[in-house]
């Protein structure tokens, strides 16, 4: 035979780092390569668990020092009140400035108009890249995982956005090593993505190692909640549920947290971060197959939202 | 074969280590089919996953799911039923957590495999048993050399097509591996499949109990990762410089990097380059730990002894292994971009943490990949996909070393300076490991 086959063990060497001490590593050089290149860098920050990892790491890349980024939270108005709570706590608690774009400003002066669905999460966009104009961002972090979604799977960690922020996926530039290429003309921004190479299962592990709090919505609780196109939504005054969709107890909670109108919740009685990291390792669905219905829409709707601007 | 399909718990979790790999293979080599099969049987193709390519296959009037939907994220790519761009996948098993580089086999094949093998450990090319090793193969097996790719699999596929012929699989595995060996590869494992009956590939063969090695998936979870230290002298890029200046630290200075190669302990001496200034690790800080040693590629911050002049863009290296500071780069370049690159250009350069600017002296020579690594004297340009040697004189020196050395400091980009396009990826020095260094008196030492 003329093949060699590696003798070694997968933990022989021990210089191998854990796959959560490399994807840490790996976002701290990101994020400290902004830091490095750009002038008025922004963390988009919802108070959902990847923009809470998001900033840990910040954290933890800048340490002693204050993390040098300002947050953007674009709040589309239909909030659950335990993560506003959570975001202005957490803002508090590190000493940092907080933008908030809203969209209910713009749905008031006539700028964005209610969609006949109800859904509020497409209309982020606007508020979004105007805040980055307005307030001249060049470098804006989101929390966005290649494993969320095929569209996201073609994304760059640096994403270079014209002056209309869009995408255009067949002009990214290429990306090799960890040389991230950040030039960009005025007016233009990058978006850029720690948490590229991170899984929803990875999240939560590093969540657990790392005893970050999360807002209570993502642990199971009895929840008032009506079933719409197969997803458990919120009642409340963001507009559900209709006369036709009757209100029941549940115990639920949220994988991920966005527009109350779009986000289901999942039934679950994991009520702690190891109940929840074995309820994920088990599941069959991804996590905006199971709670997002604005993905639903079509079949490249996360690619036409992207291309408009949305991270 | 244990523990690949078994529950994963978060105690296995939390221990088990990163593979990063990237795939290589033409288009009708089946490795959609491999691919498919890896995140199929690992649990990473998820139910509303395949819902969803079954109703967008039923829309294109297929009868059978169409799971090349499953990895063409975009519109173009499915309009067009073709991938245009590398995709990063993710799985895991209980042993192991993976990040595949899944790289397309169509007509910008270099660019992308480039792409994809700079970040991988492990490079997995497909052959058809039918076929053998072809010019793909070469290629494939070039790139994964000139990227010095830790480790290449060569996955024999469709040996159900050749009756699982133990001789039609020994002389292909031969073949390619006395090619590799030539070229440098320094480790390379024939493993004969079939992705299609899913033979070798997660689940050990019935069909060829003449072969007693490990199935794909076996492979890549127990193939050794992580850092030969030995050959491997410390770098580490300053990225930031962290001054809280606040009352709790008044005085704190520290440097903010990711180790690019070796293990830095606290008391070496050693220089900051390019000013040559020399001085002594006083402490590391491992993200909030004060640690005595720490090892590439951990993120880490380092303090100095002296009040030395450091900033973004230099690099620290132990005195006695600190590499030569240089204006003239000679390195191998793939170049990327539609705009041919040209000798005269003035370009920017981007080595580490620091950029540049540049002029391209010279092209002495542009590789043709498909014909065993024939080249071309003095090119007009190198185009899109082009592999060639490039000369470059930068405005500052740089502390470049040879890319077989370090992969991350031996490595560059060349931008646009106008649009600030990614045109070209260098690696200094030699392109073939196995090469043997000219001597300097000799013609221009690029003799193959």
């Amino acid at each position: 035979m003329t093949t060699t086959v590696a003798q070694s063990g997968a933990t022989a060497s021990p210089y191998a780092l854990t796959h959560l001490d490399a994807l840490e590593s790996e976002a701290v050089h990101i994020f400290r390569e902004v830091a490095g290149e750009f002038e008025r860098p922004v963390i988009l920050f919802s108070g959902g668990k990847d923009s809470i990892v998001m900033l840990h790491l910040a954290l933890k890349a800048f340490a002693p020092a204050a993390v040098p980024f300002s947050l953007l939270h674009v709040d589309t108005g239909h909030n659950f009140p335990e993560v506003l709570e959570y975001r202005d706590r957490t803002v508090a608690e590190h000493t940092l400035r907080l933008h908030v774009a809203k969209v209910q400003d713009y749905i008031d002066d006539g700028r964005l108009r209610e969609r006949p669905d109800g859904t509020r999460n497409p209309l982020q966009t606007v508020p979004l890249t105007e805040a980055i104009q307005q307030h001249r961002f060049d470098a804006v972090f989101g929390g966005g995982r290649r494993d969320e979604e095929k569209a996201r799977a073609k994304e760059r960690v640096f994403s270079l956005r014209d002056e209309f922020s869009q995408w255009d996926p067949r002009r990214q530039r290429p990306e090799l090593w960890s040389l991230y290429n950040g030039r960009h003309a005025p007016g233009e921004h990058v978006r850029v993505f720690p948490l590229s190479n991170w899984t929803e299962l990875d999240v939560w592990q590093y969540i657990a190692r790392e005893h970050i709090a999360l807002p209570q919505i993502y642990f199971a609780h009895r929840r008032e909640v009506f079933n719409r196109a197969g997803m458990w939504l919120t009642a409340g005054d963001w507009g559900g549920p209709k006369a036709d969709e009757p209100v029941q107890t549940r115990l639920v909670r949220y994988r991920t947290v966005g527009d109350m109108s779009c986000t289901g919740a999942v039934d679950s009685d994991a009520t702690t971060l190891e109940a929840v990291i074995t309820e994920i390792a088990a599941s069959r669905l991804t996590e905006r197959g199971a709670t997002r219905a604005d993905d639903k829409m079509s079949e490249a709707a996360m690619e036409d939202r992207k291309r408009e601007g949305y991270f | 074969m244990t523990g690949t399909t078994s529950p994963i718990t978060a105690e296995q979790l939390s221990a088990t280590t990163l593979l990063r790999f990237a795939t290589a293979g033409s288009v009708d080599d089946g490795k959609s089919t491999l691919v498919g099969r890896l995140l199929h049987d690992s649990k990473s193709v998820l139910t509303d996953q395949l819902e969803a390519v079954q109703r967008a296959s039923l829309v294109r009037g297929q009868q059978a799911p169409d799971l090349a939907l499953l990895t063409d994220g975009l519109r173009a790519e499915r309009e067009q039923g073709i991938t245009i761009d590398v995709a990063y996948r993710y799985f895991a098993t209980a042993r192991r957590r993976f990040i595949l580089a899944d790289t397309p086999g169509h007509v910008q094949y270099t660019r992308n495999m480039v792409t994809g093998a700079s970040t991988a450990e492990l490079a997995v090319v497909l052959v058809d048993a039918r076929n053998g090793v072809v010019e793909q193969t070469r290629r494939h097996a070039a790139v994964a050399a000139l990227l010095r790719v830790p480790h290449v699999v060569l996955a024999v596929n469709k040996m159900d097509l050749v009756d699982y012929a133990e001789p039609v699989f020994a002389a292909i595995a031969e073949e390619f591996t006395a090619y590799a060996a030539s070229l440098g590869v320094p480790d390379v494992a024939a493993i004969p499949i079939s992705a299609l009956t899913g033979d070798n590939v997660v689940e050990p063969s019935a069909n060829m109990d003449w072969y007693g090695g490990p199935t794909v998936l076996e492979h890549l979870e127990t193939v050794r990762v992580g850092h030969d230290l030995t050959g491997c002298p410390p770098r580490f890029p300053v990225q930031y410089v962290i001054r809280p200046q606040t009352a709790e630290h008044p005085d704190y200075r520290g440097y903010a990097g990711q180790i690019a190669s070796g293990l830095l302990r606290v008391g070496d001496p050693v220089t900051v380059l390019p000013s040559g200034r020399t001085t002594t690790i006083a402490g590391i800080d491992a993200l909030g730990t004060a640690v005595d040693t720490a090892w590439a590629p951990q993120s880490v911050t380092v303090l100095l002894t002296d009040d030395v002049d450091v900033s973004r863009g230099d690099l620290i290296a132990p005195t006695a292994h600190a590499p030569a500071v240089t204006q003239d780069i000679t390195a191998t370049a793939c170049h990327l971009h539609e705009r041919p690159l040209r000798v005269g250009e003035r370009v920017l350069l981007k080595h580490a943490t620091r950029t540049v600017k540049a002029i391209v002296k010279e092209l002495p020579y542009r590789i043709d990949l498909s014909h065993g690594l024939a080249h071309e004297e003095n090119p007009a340009a190198l185009e899109v996909n082009d592999i060639g040697a490039v000369v470059l004189r930068t405005a500052e020196p740089l502390p470049v070393d040879a890319y077989a050395e370090s992969r991350l400091t031996g490595s560059f980009l060349l931008i646009d300076p106008a649009d600030g396009a990614t045109l070209t990826a260098g690696m200094a020095g030699e392109p073939f490991a196995a090469r043997p260094q000219a001597p300097a008196a000799d013609d221009d030492g690029w003799d193959f």
